[in-house]
């Protein structure tokens, strides 16, 4: 009981006097190292896009491979993995009073143990040890000590989950039958979903070592490649997810507006959750070793991916209306105008939104098995990602860069600051449509992804392709200058702000709201479900190829 | 959870179009034999160039207008490459790798088509407009991965 009442003043001190100096100094750490691998990581970007056009050539000891392998793994695993651990313990630490001693020594242990990972990884690649790309498909074969950083990176992952899991239980029992805050919700479905996906890698990776140091001969290729994109794709859907969240709880209140619905939004939690770890699937339709009728069931796996992205979008613009008309809109869209396009914190999530309908309908358009083959492996597919990842994730993270970092170092958003955010906000959208937007054409035309510029002995079909490219290269590099404005504005609000007070935006349930129902807090079940579900999509193909495997493949080094 | 009517709609809506994408995709696939290519024979991938049909790669009429074009990929090469064959045929290739993962792709159409170690894969074309057409590995296979192609000629 005295422990309990000591609990609740402490959420009344952190309400009352803001962010525990102890936790806010975690979650900046982990934001500044995400800025600072979105720096590197742009970086390399820049270089890519400009020797893809054929604008610039690469040295031999930095070549275009060991630099699309870095690019790949920097921002698509540790920029958003950082980002994600910092902003969800900083919500955690807001919404549960703090997190408990034990919890905080374990993001730290979680840091140390991925950025160690990442050292490795980024030594062997740059050391040229390692150009495998983000896949690593066998039979090629990097450094041992390339995977053994990624085992690093997992299990720094999994502590950082497990100190969420920790912090939701305690604060369950110690609020007997209150719902876990919504935020907090989204930062357990996050953690266990990315949890499920690296599952599957995690075997890999196990087989791949004692390959790698020659303890094994050979390696089966397509069982590897399986387990792989159980995670690479389950990994973007969790940093997806991880945006989502900020729409839901934070966005509304930036608005002026309330939350659709609280069930809603955990439904789509628990949707996400339970529905996407088959979905790599479909990187594989024109694998050869797996049937017609197994693919086909994946297209209804993949397909069902987007049903938490419907119930979003409808729940999204219910909100912006609603907001819109108590500031007295009228008409059928004079909403829109009410909403504060000139609000930073507003304007990166609400681009980022807007930009998930098309690239959600390309998703769903390439995941059709015969629509996939037309883009399979081409640029096409780099634009999709471009657009997922890198608008509809990245916007809306630096979106609540704007509000998270100032909460936690006591600062304020200037609107100077503001302005200079609006004006990155755009130079990021414009560069990326018009690289991703180039991607998608030419990748329809038949230019193929992870390629050094070539020009294939002048092939009249490849030449034709040097427009498109020459604009993908514009585009990278306006996002290069986005990405050192982002940076510095990061940085500036952590150091050089003006002092003050910036809250924490957690939007309110409407008066009139109905209650959430208790079956929304059964994780025992969804985890029972999301095991079932992924058994469907794996058990048979996997079998199959265990069961029915050629002898394995031997390594080789081809870079 | 009680849902507004308009939500509902959206969602009959939504709902539906997914699944009219699958019947489309069903149809294709199941019923005019467009299905990905999804072959499942295997091979032992250090014994290619002993193993039939791969001993003997080369371009082969099976028939009146038919072809089959037995393939191994290795890096960074088709063999064979520079391919010739008459308008209207229809093509199938069967192909395997000897080394890493590769991809068969041949631009402005729709061939294309994973080729691991392993395993055995063929896909179908039919070349109705001459022309020389490019193929491509479109897989990351190494330091030499853009210089990997080679031509099809219809003529």
């Amino acid at each position: 009981m005295a422990l309990a009442l000591k609990e609740t003043f402490s959420e009344k001190t952190n309400k009352a006097l803001g962010v525990n100096s102890e936790d806010a100094k975690l979650t900046l750490t982990y934001l500044s190292l995400a800025f600072i691998i979105l720096f590197l990581g742009g970086t390399l970007g820049l270089l890519q896009g400009l020797n893809r056009a054929g604008l610039l050539e690469l040295p031999s000891w930095l070549n275009y491979y060991q630099v699309l392998t870095a690019h790949g793994i920097l921002l698509v695993v540790v920029f958003t993995t950082l980002f994600m651990v910092g902003y969800f313990y900083s919500g955690v630490s807001h919404t549960l009073g703090g997190l408990l001693p034990k919890v905080r020594k374990i993001a730290w242990t979680a840091l140390g143990s991925m950025l160690f990972g990442v050292a490795l990884v980024a030594a062997t690649v740059f050391m040229g040890e390692a150009s495998v790309m983000y896949t690593f498909y066998p039979p090629m074969q990097a450094s041992p000590w390339f995977y053994i950083g990624l085992v690093f990176v997992v299990l720094g992952v999994w502590l950082a989950a497990f100190g969420v899991f920790i912090s939701a239980a305690n604060w369950k029992k110690r609020n007997r039958g209150q719902h876990l805050p919504m935020f907090s919700f989204f930062a357990v479905g996050g953690f266990l979903l990315l949890f499920l996906g690296s599952l599957g890698v995690t075997a890999e990776v196990l087989m791949l070592i004692p390959w790698a140091f020659g303890w094994t001969e050979t390696v089966n290729v397509m069982l590897s490649r399986t387990l792989f994109w159980a995670f690479g794709h389950t990994a973007v859907n969790v940093w997806y997810l991880v945006a989502v969240s900020a729409w839901y709880v934070a966005v509304p209140k930036i608005i002026g507006g309330r939350t659709f619905s609280d069930t809603l939004a955990r439904v789509v939690v628990i949707l996400s959750v339970i529905l996407n770890v088959p979905g790599g699937f479909h990187h594989q339709i024109i694998d050869p070793a797996i049937g017609e009728g197994i693919k086909f069931m994946h297209v209804f796996m993949s397909l069902s991916i987007s049903l938490p992205s419907l119930l979003t979008a409808f729940a999204m613009f219910a909100i912006f209306e609603r907001a819109g008309r108590k500031k007295g809109a009228k008409g059928l869209l004079g909403w829109i105008k009410k909403l504060p396009w000139g609000d930073v914190r507003f304007l990166a999530p609400m681009i980022a939104m807007i930009t998930f309908i098309p690239a959600g309908a390309g998703g769903i358009a390439q995941t059709n098995n015969q629509l996939n083959q037309v883009v399979h492996n081409s640029l096409w597919i780099v634009g999709h990602f471009h657009l997922t990842v890198g608008v509809t994730v990245a916007l809306t993270f630096f979106g609540i860069t704007y509000w998270l970092i100032p909460y936690l170092s006591k600062r304020e958003l200037t609107p100077k600051l503001n302005k200079l955010g609006v004006i990155q906000t755009l130079m990021w959208t414009v560069g990326m449509y018009l690289m991703a937007g180039a991607m998608h054409w030419v990748g329809l035309l038949g230019s193929p992804r992870r390629t050094s510029f070539s020009t294939y002995g002048d092939h009249a079909t490849a030449l034709g392709w040097s427009p498109y490219l020459f604009s993908l290269a514009i585009g990278g590099t306006l996002l290069f200058l986005a990405v050192v404005l982002m940076v510095y504005i990061a940085f500036h609000l952590m150091f050089k702000a003006p002092k003050g007070n910036t809250e924490f935006p957690i939007a309110e349930p409407e008066d009139d709201a109905a209650p959430t129902p208790q079956w929304t807090e059964r994780w025992g079940l969804w985890i029972v479900i999301a095991f079932a579900i992924i058994s469907m999509g794996y058990v048979i193909p996997v079998v199959d190829m265990i069961v029915n495997a050629p002898p394995g493949s031997p390594p080789f080094r081809t870079w | 959870m009680k849902m507004h009517r308009a939500e509902e709609i959206w969602l009959v809506i939504s709902v539906g179009v997914l699944i009219l994408s699958m019947v489309v995709t069903g149809y294709q696939a199941f019923a005019m034999d467009m299905a990905p290519p999804s072959h499942k024979e295997t091979i032992d991938p250090q014994k290619v160039d002993q193993t039939a049909p791969f001993d003997n790669p080369g371009v082969f009429q099976t028939e009146e207008g038919k072809y089959e074009v037995v393939m191994t990929l290795q890096i960074f090469s088709f063999t064979p490459n520079k391919i010739e064959v008459p308008a209207g045929s229809e093509v199938t290739f069967t192909m395997t790798s000897k080394d890493v993962v590769h991809g068969f792709q041949i631009a402005g159409t729709n061939v294309n088509a994973m080729v691991m170690p392993g395993h055995i894969q063929k896909i179908t074309q039919t070349f109705e407009e001459p022309g020389e057409y490019l193929i491509l590995c479109n897989e990351y296979c190494g330091a030499g991965h853009q210089m990997m192609s080679t031509t099809i000629t219809v003529k």
